[in-house]
């Protein structure tokens, strides 16, 4: 059983807000006591996938369950999907378009980052239907964790 | 070495105050935010040309000690707006990121080699 659940909904519309949710999920980490480090993973996890959702698919909806020994971040969306995965996770490939690439985004490292920083990366996606992408931080035993407080999209 | 002592020393304009005067444990050059929140470690000073609001919320994530605009980049008024809101340290300076970064380096020496 999950120790706890939060959902936050990505606004597809809104480059300058991107990356809220993933502060909120922070914020909610450390309320909780997770551990420095697995906060840091999970962290750069959520914000790429939620930066993609936002600059690639227009949005979805990011599922964090925090639990006795792992994090799991699920993102959500209904875009385009991705045509090519292999090509898509490799460092420097990048479809981003020169209005987000001003924002600085675009370097082809978001997936490869995801990749990296978490245990376990999961990609299922579908031409014209959309991607989910599921990732595992695992805590490792000198992770300690405090109370739990409810949490959410406030 | 403490943000307010960096600023001092490296004569850097604040644009907003940090919330806490935070340690500044090493440095990181870089404007593609992917590369930033990868690769920059706690407490880096982010050295940067990007203005933008998007700064703001991988400088949050990436827990960096400090923001510094070089060239004599000013910020976004969305970006002023979000260091304010979140408590980060956003400065600038009309050093290029070049000359920042060795001069910051003098300051906190070894330790801000390869900090990860
Ligand atoms: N959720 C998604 N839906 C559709 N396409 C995606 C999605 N996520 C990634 N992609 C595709 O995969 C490519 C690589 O993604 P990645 O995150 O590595 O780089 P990027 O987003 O282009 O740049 P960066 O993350 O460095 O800002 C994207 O350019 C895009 O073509
Ligand atoms: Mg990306």
């Amino acid at each position: 059983m999950d120790v706890m659940h939060c959902t936050y909904d990505i606004d597809g519309d809104d480059f300058t807000s991107a990356g809220e949710a993933s502060g909120k999920m922070k914020r909610v980490l450390r309320k909780i006591g997770v551990d420095f480090e697995i906060i840091r993973r999970c962290a750069i996890c959520m914000y790429e996938g939620e930066i993609n959702m936002v600059i690639h698919a227009n949005g979805g909806t990011a599922d964090v369950y925090v639990d006795v020994d792992s994090v799991k971040i699920e993102l959500k969306d209904n875009g385009p999907g991705i045509p090519n995965l292999d090509l898509a996770m490799q460092e420097g490939y990048s479809t981003a378009s020169e209005e987000v690439r001003n924002l600085g985004f675009g370097a082809g490292m978001g997936l490869p980052n995801m990749k990296r920083y978490s245990d376990e990366i999961t990609i299922a996606t579908r031409l014209g239907e959309g991607t989910t992408v599921t990732m595992m931080v695992n805590f490792n035993e000198k992770v300690r964790r405090g109370s739990f407080e409810s949490c959410g999209n406030s | 070495m403490k943000v307010s002592e960096v600023a001092k020393s490296l004569d850097l304009r604040c644009c907003v105050p940090g919330e806490e005067d935070g340690s500044v444990t090493g440095g990181y050059i870089g404007d593609l935010l992917s590369w930033v929140i990868g690769r920059a470690g706690k407490g880096a000073a982010w050295i940067t040309i990007m203005s933008t609001s998007t700064v703001a919320a991988v400088a949050l994530l990436a827990d960096v000690s400090m923001i510094i605009l070089a060239e004599g980049v000013e910020p976004d008024k969305e970006l002023a707006d979000k260091a304010q809101t979140h408590g980060l340290a956003l400065y600038s300076s009309t050093m290029g990121a070049y000359e920042l970064s060795w001069r910051l380096h003098e300051l906190i020496g070894e330790s801000c080699a390869g900090v990860r």
